[in-house]
């Protein structure tokens, strides 16, 4: 096992260093085979330790090597490995080496394939150690490393400033809530003097009385580290921006696994979370925000992937508002079902987007159905997934499992949402898919015979199979897959009761149809009647602020960026310095009033020498009188 | 003798270039190189055979001492010592050294001779304040790094585009360090002349000054010269002013020493002499001390951002992670200072790099100005990808030196002052800012002009592979350069602590 967990990540750290080192010697196949076949090591070496039945213990300890130790600060390159830490790795290499051999169809032809691929497979390292550290430094390190590796991603076509901007702002956004977190350990350090992730979750009830003023600070700060990463209101901003990077990038960092980081922190961190209810509810309050606010972001975009973007937003809201009622198997369940259908949707978006020659706007796709059938059934199945429809579908089991946990907790607000959410999702699901793939395709948009067939030139396996697999894992077999994690958690409210659960599966069913008919009616029979709608008027107020999804951007831009780059620009001069600069203007001052004195006048020397004289002579007498 | 040594191969190499020039040009470039590699030997076989352990009763703090007699009237000794910190600094020294000569390999073809001079000098003059520990050879040393300096500035600096600006820029380094150099002179001579009317022994000596008992008032302003001093060195907001033009100006060298060594020196005479020598007055300095900190790193940050000159933007950050050094330093916690220890190392190595990095930039696009940069990435092979990991380390990557380093003086300064850690982590999002600010417009966007640039030859490519691969060793593996300066750490973590009981003993007796 140990072998097997070590194996998992230092293969995809191979395959950067030999890529990064390479310095663009390698070309396209052997970058795209080293960096594909790295990931599928690591999902081999992964499903090795998987098999491995744990020696009697549920926790795996393998202590590398002590990083640092000063006094009590002792934190380890160490990990440690149980249930939810084989379901993330799972995760991660399992789908990472999907994406990663879709991404080889996807950059065929495509410039710096070597840099993408090093940076994947970065990615896919600091992943891995973000959910095996048994510190919480280590994790600090994946959490960072990921944040960088997702930086580099998005600016991957970095000549187009406005992809730049996007890498940069994902970043600093995420930085802030890095900060907080950073914040939150060191507080857990002063408070337990420990980071050991299990030492702090086993002190920290000791230490700290429930809903104390410190668990709640604690709780607090770490949520903002999450709520940063996991694209959460209010450091959501930077998301939608972030799909300017390639598609496999957007399917494995911003849907599958980074954007999930926040979810398995606050899950990792349960036992702080649950001495603090204050901050559980907030965590659930704004999980159901976001999955709210963007969910009605998702129905007024045009470009496919933003419309994906919030969706991811909005299903990562209900995995917060899972967390906050306290069911942190539902969370991760619902994150395992969502890595399946929205790589699935990701992948199927990216299909799109490279045989209609890098367009995205769905306003100029559309009839796309007979032309790409593997990308359309993609659409179908991650869709279906992604609205929860009954029975056959992952996505349905998850869902259910938050709605049923929301409803056991007593929580009917966020329930309420939730169901909400359920018929929005229908609602711009059937958008997506009606918008692309049917209909006609709009003005300037790729005609049927500019479509590229995507069998063409390449080994359609790179193309089908993670389209395949993926789908298959989207169905119910996604859901059968899911092993639980049975006793790692605090028992769930829903556990031990039964009463309302056939209730709630009828209502979410409900709302999950509800949104499908309301789509069906909307956009197939009331076409005309919503595009003149959304055209003039209120209607047309709406569609904007949805648009610009609730106008965040420009209320952080008002009171955050400007002000910033005005404090930049006035003091770029240094005003400080040019106050240090003021015993330079003194002795100037002086040296010039001096100067005039040396005329070379013999007058007026003559002149001063009388009057200083009388005024020495005068001075010697009043002392000399005063003193007499 | 070792330490003798230390100090005059650098002296003797510098005069030696300077004749080797009549031979050939390359000559003084070799001996160079070799003297610089020798200090760095002889401090890698004095660390592999040295004990760190702490100093316990009967073994000496000190792992090396020399002493003579130099003008007894005055009680003046040249009195050299090394602890693990003198030995980390030294064999910095060296490293930077070796680096700064092969990064002027080709950029400096006037003069060589005596440009190699100056620079054995200023590290022969830095090697020199790392060892001495009687005062007046301290302040011997620490002036004798500012004459050479001066020359490399105003000689071989770039002309700017104000034609004069190198000469201007080398004579505002000389009078802001020349001026604070005068105040720590003042206090050193008055703390002198204190012990000699308490004891009627006149000395110079650390060890002899180290438990004078100054009255109050004076004593307060004493540590002040000291740590303006040090402060202007440093550099702490206000006295920074020298710092982005002197780093503009300067040859890449020059930069290099200035950033990964000179302002090393501060950090270490505040360690080694303010202090220890004044421990009740710096604990209750401390509050200003680390909101001066606070503020030269949010300052630094926000002028960096600003800039247009990369190597401005480069110097403006030493302004922000010197401010995260100064908090450390009067935390009175023994893991910021080691972290403080650390980030003077990782600093050195990752500002270096930077500068080293836009020097081999001048060389080919002749500009340090962005605004004509830009989409470099696809012009220039390799290097901005070794840009890309020096800023990520600039901006406190897990994994690199410097996370370690401000990590550790964080997670150190936080139970005893956890404002000024709230604060100071709004320096890691700017960092992050400035960071990215420098890619995105050197590296990233529309080529301001097309054409590919020459990669790196050998020399270029194995000085960035050398300091990253340094940066990740001490990020991920820092445990021998803590072991080494725990024994100095700890002590002056306890100094404060120290004090602070002393003067609740006083309390106790009013």
């Amino acid at each position: 096992m140990a072998m097997a967990l070590i194996l998992s990540f230092v293969f995809p750290l191979a395959g950067t260093l030999i890529l990064a080192l390479s310095a663009g010697r390698l070309g396209v196949r052997a970058s795209s085979f080293i960096g594909v076949g790295s990931v599928g090591l690591a999902a081999l070496a992964t499903a090795w330790a998987v098999m491995t039945p744990p020696g009697g213990e549920s926790v795996t300890v393998i202590t590398l090597w002590n990083w640092i130790a000063v006094g009590d600060f002792q934190p380890t390159i160490g990990l440690a490995v149980d249930g939810l830490s084989l379901v993330m790795m799972s995760v991660i290499t399992g789908v990472g080496f999907l994406i990663h051999l879709f991404a080889a169809w996807y950059m065929r032809g495509e410039e710096g394939v070597t840099r993408f691929y090093a940076w994947m497979n970065l990615f896919v390292f600091s992943m891995l150690l973000l959910v095996l550290g048994d510190n919480l430094l280590l994790l600090f390190l994946g959490w960072e490393g990921v944040g960088l590796c997702s930086y580099g991603l998005i600016g991957h076509y970095y000549r187009s400033h406005a992809n730049g901007q996007a890498a940069f702002k994902a970043f600093v956004v995420t930085r802030i809530g890095d900060v907080f977190l950073a914040l939150g350990l060191f507080l857990i350090f002063m408070e337990l003097g420990t980071l050991d992730i299990r030492t702090v979750l086993e002190l920290a009830p000791q230490a700290w009385a429930q809903g104390s003023t410190t668990a709640n600070l604690a709780a607090l700060l770490v949520l903002g580290g999450a709520l940063g990463k996991s694209a959460q209101v209010p450091l959501h901003t930077w998301l939608p921006d972030a799909m300017a990077g390639p598609t496999p990038v957007s399917a494995l960092i911003h849907a599958a696994t980074m954007v999930t980081a926040g979810v398995y922190l606050i899950a990792r961190l349960h036992g702080l979370f649950l001495l603090a209810p204050d901050v559980m509810l907030l965590v659930g309050v704004i999980g159901a925000v976001s999955l709210l606010l963007a969910a009605f972001a998702a129905l007024a975009q045009t470009d496919i992937k933003r419309v994906l973007a919030y969706s991811t937003m909005s299903q990562i809201g209900y995995m917060f508002l899972a967390l906050g009622v306290g069911a942190f198997d539902a969370a991760i369940f619902h994150l395992v079902t969502h890595a399946f259908f929205k790589a699935l949707l990701f992948l199927s978006a990216g299909a799109v987007i490279i045989s209609c020659h890098h367009e995205q706007d769905m306003r100029r796709l559309g009839g796309l159905w007979r032309k790409l059938p593997v990308a359309y059934g993609g659409f179908l199945v991650g869709g279906a997934a992604l609205v929860a429809l009954p029975l056959a579908t992952a996505g349905f089991f998850s869902k259910d499992e938050i709605l049923w946990q929301a409803m056991a907790a007593d929580q009917t607000g966020l329930l309420l949402a939730g169901l909400l959410g359920a018929v929005l999702t229908g609602l711009y699901t059937v958008r997506l898919i009606l918008s692309t793939f049917h209909g006609e395709p709009g003005h300037g948009g790729p005609t049927s015979d500019h479509v590229r067939d995507p069998e063409a030139g390449v080994n359609p396996l790179t193309h089908h199979l993670p389209l395949v697999v993926l789908a298959i894992c989207s169905t119910f077999v996604g859901a059968w897959l899911y092993p639980g994690l049975g006793g790692l958690f605090p028992a769930s409210p829903g556990e031990a009761a039964d009463t309302g659960h056939t209730l709630l599966q009828v209502l979410a069913m409900g709302a999950a149809f509800a949104g499908l008919l309301l789509a069906a009616w909307l956009f197939l029979w009331q076409r005309r009647w919503l595009d003149e709608t959304v055209r003039q008027g209120f209607g047309n107020s709406l569609w904007r602020l949805w648009h610009s999804a609730w106008g965040f951007d420009a209320l952080f831009d008002r009171i955050l960026v400007r002000p910033w780059q005005l404090t930049v620009k006035y003091l770029r001069v240094d005003l400080i310095n040019l106050m240090m600069n003021l015993p330079a203007l003194v002795a100037r001052a002086l040296n010039a009033g001096l100067v005039r004195g040396q005329n070379g006048r013999v007058r007026s020397y003559a002149l001063v020498m009388v009057f200083g004289a009388t005024a020495i002579l005068l001075t010697l007498a009043l002392v000399q009188g005063g003193a007499v | 003798m070792i330490l003798v040594w230390l100090i005059l191969i650098p002296f003797i190499g510098g005069l030696l270039c300077w004749q080797a020039e009549r031979w050939s040009h390359q000559a003084p470039r070799w001996i160079a190189l070799g003297t610089m590699l020798f200090v760095l030997v002889i401090s890698v076989v004095v660390w592999l055979t040295g004990d760190f352990a702490p100093a316990s009763a009967n073994s000496s703090q000190w792992l090396l001492q020399w002493r003579a007699p130099w003008i007894p009237r005055f009680g003046v000794e040249i009195h050299l010592a090394m602890d693990g910190l003198s030995l980390v600094l030294v064999a910095l020294t060296g490293f930077l050294g070796l680096l700064a000569v092969l990064c002027s390999w080709q950029e400096i073809s006037d003069r060589v001779g005596f440009f190699h001079l100056n620079l054995l000098f200023i590290l022969g003059g830095v090697v020199g304040v790392f060892l001495a520990l009687d005062l007046f050879l301290f302040f011997l040393f620490w002036e004798m790094m500012l004459v050479p300096m001066y020359f490399l500035i105003a000689l071989w600096g770039h002309s700017g585009s104000a034609g004069q600006t190198r000469i201007r820029a080398a004579t505002r380094f000389f009078i802001y360090t020349q001026a604070s150099g005068l105040l720590m002179l003042v206090s050193i001579i008055a703390l002198v002349f204190v012990h000699y009317s308490n004891t009627g022994e006149l000395s110079f000596g650390y060890d002899t000054l180290r438990g004078t008992d100054v009255p109050e008032p004076l004593a307060f302003w004493l540590m002040l010269g000291f740590f303006i001093a040090f402060a202007v060195k440093l550099p702490v907001v206000p006295f920074h002013g020298w710092l982005p033009d002197a780093h503009a100006q300067a040859p890449t060298a020059g930069s290099v020493d200035l950033a990964g060594i000179l302002l090393k020196t501060a950090a270490y005479g505040i360690l080694r002499f303010a202090l220890p020598l004044f421990p009740e007055q710096s604990a209750a300095f401390a509050p200003v001390a680390m909101f001066l900190g606070l503020v030269g790193i949010i300052y630094g940050a926000v002028l960096a951002c600003g800039q247009q000159d990369i190597k401005r933007l480069i110097a403006y950050t030493s302004v922000s992670h010197m401010g995260f050094v100064l908090i450390a330093l009067y935390s009175g916690s023994e893991l910021a200072i080691q972290g403080a220890i650390v980030l003077m190392v990782a600093h050195a190595f990752s500002t270096a790099a930077l500068f080293i990095l836009s020097g081999q930039l001048y060389e080919r696009i002749h500009s340090r100005d962005m605004r004509v940069m830009g989409g470099l990435w696809g012009r220039l092979p390799v290097l901005p990808g070794f840009t890309l990991c020096f800023v990520a380390a600039s901006l406190g990557m897990p994994a690199t030196a410097n996370f370690v380093g401000e990590f550790m003086i964080l997670f150190g300064t936080f139970p005893g002052a956890p404002m000024v850690v709230v604060v100071a982590s709004i320096g890691l999002v700017l960092a992050a800012i400035y960071s990215l600010l420098l890619m995105q417009r050197v590296h990233f966007g529309s080529e301001y002009r097309s054409g590919l640039l020459a990669g790196p030859d050998r020399r270029e490519y194995g000085i960035m592979l050398v300091l990253l691969v340094l940066t990740l060793a001490v990020g991920l593996y820092p445990q021998p350069l803590l072991d080494t300066t725990a024994a100095v750490a700890g002590p002056v973590a306890e100094l404060f602590t120290g004090s602070a009981e002393l003067a609740v003993r006083a309390g106790e007796v009013n």
